[in-house]
């Protein structure tokens, strides 16, 4: 029978016989903690490495390489508003023809396709986001374009309706020999609609479905529910899905580079609505002339286009955040 | 009691899938009484309340059979629209599940969605049902903050108010009080002990004291069947079967 004293040592020995695996725990957090600043060291290290190298530019070409549309190696003139706004009108393509598309198939997918066809279809989408996007460019030069230049571009050139209505006249009007802004903005529509589908169902899946069962009891029929209340709640998380498909659109450079024709539109600004011209995105324009630019100011511009991208998409992810950050606190208290 | 029967259920079984859950179910539920629902996890109680309202109709693969009539009609009947039904029928569930949105919002939800009420009408209509779910004082300053703010009493008291807010004639509560603490429990007790007043209680609880304490009929489920259904007084003062005076006495569940 064991004494009072002996069972309050027993106590204060339990209490400290843990210590001895304390040192898991620092090993555990100190990797962790390693591991997350590499990444961290990584973007930073991009953005110096980036704007180092585009020093000489910089200092030569001065603001007037954000505001300037012309790129010429003989007379030394390097802008990139040309090349950014075609980066911004061929990604707001995508997104414009992708989001309603991408949305519905995951409403479809989450809340009304029945239990058989889901997993199979979920799996489609998955591998078509996982095809590689020259995959898509070849698709685009074969199929896509010569589908786009006979059926849509010649037509509508032909068409004097289309000529005569207002904004429809500028938009559907360009060279119309098949590489161009439309083919580029639908082939990025293309390629992340799945990846945007496969995002939004998973947000849809995660809105609890108690949730559902609330507006159901309450004598909501099944659209009224995903309307007002699935919907709304998921509302934060699809604004992210359809950012992150943005910013795959807005550094996709292979299957654009394949398919818009690059070549800077031939107006005074550089900058161009006409959907059937050919166009230049940064990312394409980095591709193209990377090869042939001769060391120097030229190779530094470059790099300094691949800088306007980087910061770029930092400000469109910040904007992003803000965005759902403001979404969510409508929702939260 | 003097009573007007409000639900009548005949020979009602239920399968999910190949497994059967209830087993040739009878009983006829009073009006304007709150009938409560006892026995062990799983013997069957929350999925026969779901047919009642027919919310297990959003379960695939599951079957019923028999007949449940609502004041006359056939509930399964062709005529009958699954949404007219769950507005007179309403629900109150296990946990508190406020939309996320204000609170204002949330009760008018369903005014909203059936077009009953806007503009002043639908203030008012707001306003009665937080009083009569026994949660305006505490809210009314804070109607357009979020629901997802308030306690979990509060929550569920404003899920109550949400089905009030479509007139329905019968309310289902599926164990409401199993995540409150004892004074949220105490309040929602007292509020269904006044609801029953317009509106027929049908009650699911594991909690013994609360059956007795609040309801009028009682029903006992076992392994998916109804064992014995009676007044609340019966049941548990003279059980005519042995299993519910096993139950009732904690001899096992």
């Amino acid at each position: 029978m064991p004494t009072i004293d002996d069972r309050s040592q027993s106590v204060s020995g339990s209490l400290t016989s843990g210590t001895n695996r304390k040192w898991i725990d620092s090993v555990y957090i100190g990797a962790i903690t390693t591991m997350s600043l590499a990444l961290m060291t990584l973007v930073l290290a991009i953005g110096c490495a980036l704007l180092w190298q585009s020093m000489p530019a910089i200092k030569a070409l001065g603001p007037g390489f954000v505001t300037g549309h012309e790129w010429d190696d003989a007379t030394g003139k390097y802008g990139s508003a040309a090349f950014l706004s075609g980066t911004l009108y061929s990604s707001g393509i995508a997104i414009l023809v992708s989001v309603p598309i991408s949305i519905c198939s995951a409403i479809f997918l989450a809340e009304l396709a029945p239990k058989w066809i889901r997993l199979p279809i979920t799996f489609l989408i998955e591998l078509l986001a996982a095809i590689p996007s020259v995959v898509y460019g070849l698709w685009g030069i074969f199929v896509l374009i010569p589908l786009l230049r006979d059926k849509v571009m010649t037509p509508a050139l032909a068409s004097s309706t289309i000529g005569k209505t207002p904004i429809l006249k500028s938009l559907l009007t360009g060279a119309g020999y098949g590489p161009s802004m439309l083919a580029a903005g639908l082939l990025l529509a293309i390629m992340i609609t799945p990846f945007i589908t496969a995002i939004c169902r998973d947000i849809l899946l995660a809105i609890p479905t108690m949730q559902r069962d609330a507006a159901a009891g309450l004598g909501t029929t099944q659209a009224e529910t995903i309307l007002k209340v699935v919907l709304p709640s998921a509302a934060p998380g699809l604004i992210g899905a359809v950012m992150l498909g943005f910013g795959r659109a807005f550094g996709e450079t292979m299957a654009v580079t394949m398919v818009i024709g690059n070549m800077t539109p031939n107006t005074p600004d550089g900058r161009s609505v006409a959907l059937f011209d050919p166009g230049y995105t940064i990312a394409s324009a980095m591709a193209n002339k990377f090869t042939e630019a001769t060391p120097g100011i030229a190779t530094a511009a470059l790099i300094e286009l691949g800088l306007v991208l980087f910061v770029t998409s930092m400000l469109i992810n910040f904007f992003a955040r803000s965005l759902v950050r403001l979404a969510a606190r409508r929702i939260a208290a | 009691m003097q009573t007007t029967p409000c639900v009548t259920v005949q020979n009602v079984s239920f399968w999910y899938g190949s497994n059967q859950a209830l087993f040739d179910i009878n009983m006829t539920i009073p009006q304007h009484a709150v009938t409560a629902f006892i026995g062990p996890s799983g013997c069957g109680k929350s999925t026969f309340l779901r047919c009642l309202n027919r919310m297990n109709d959003r379960i695939d693969g599951s079957k019923m059979t028999g007949k449940i009539e609502l004041s006359g009609q056939d509930i399964r009947d062709r005529s009958v629209s699954v949404e007219a039904l769950r507005r007179t029928v309403g629900m109150v569930f296990q946990k508190p599940v406020p939309f996320p949105m204000s609170i204002y919002d949330n009760v008018a939800f369903g005014p909203r969605t059936h077009q009953l009420a806007r503009g002043r009408a639908l203030d008012e209509l707001v306003e009665k049902c937080l009083i009569d779910a026994a949660l305006w004082d505490e809210v009314k300053d804070k109607l357009k903050s979020s629901a997802m703010a308030l306690s979990g009493g509060q929550q569920q008291r404003l899920c109550i108010a949400r089905t009030l807010s479509v007139s329905p004639d019968v309310i289902l509560m599926d164990e409401p009080c199993s995540a409150l603490d004892p004074n949220s429990t105490h309040r929602i007790e007292e509020l269904i002990t006044r609801l029953k007043n317009e509106y027929t209680v049908i009650i699911v609880t594991h909690n013994l004291q609360q059956a007795k304490r609040i309801s009028d009929m009682t029903g006992f489920f076992l392994r998916g069947e109804l064992v014995e259904f009676g007044s609340s007084e019966t049941v548990f003062g003279t059980p005519a079967r042995k299993e519910t005076d096993d139950y009732i006495n904690g001899r096992f569940g």
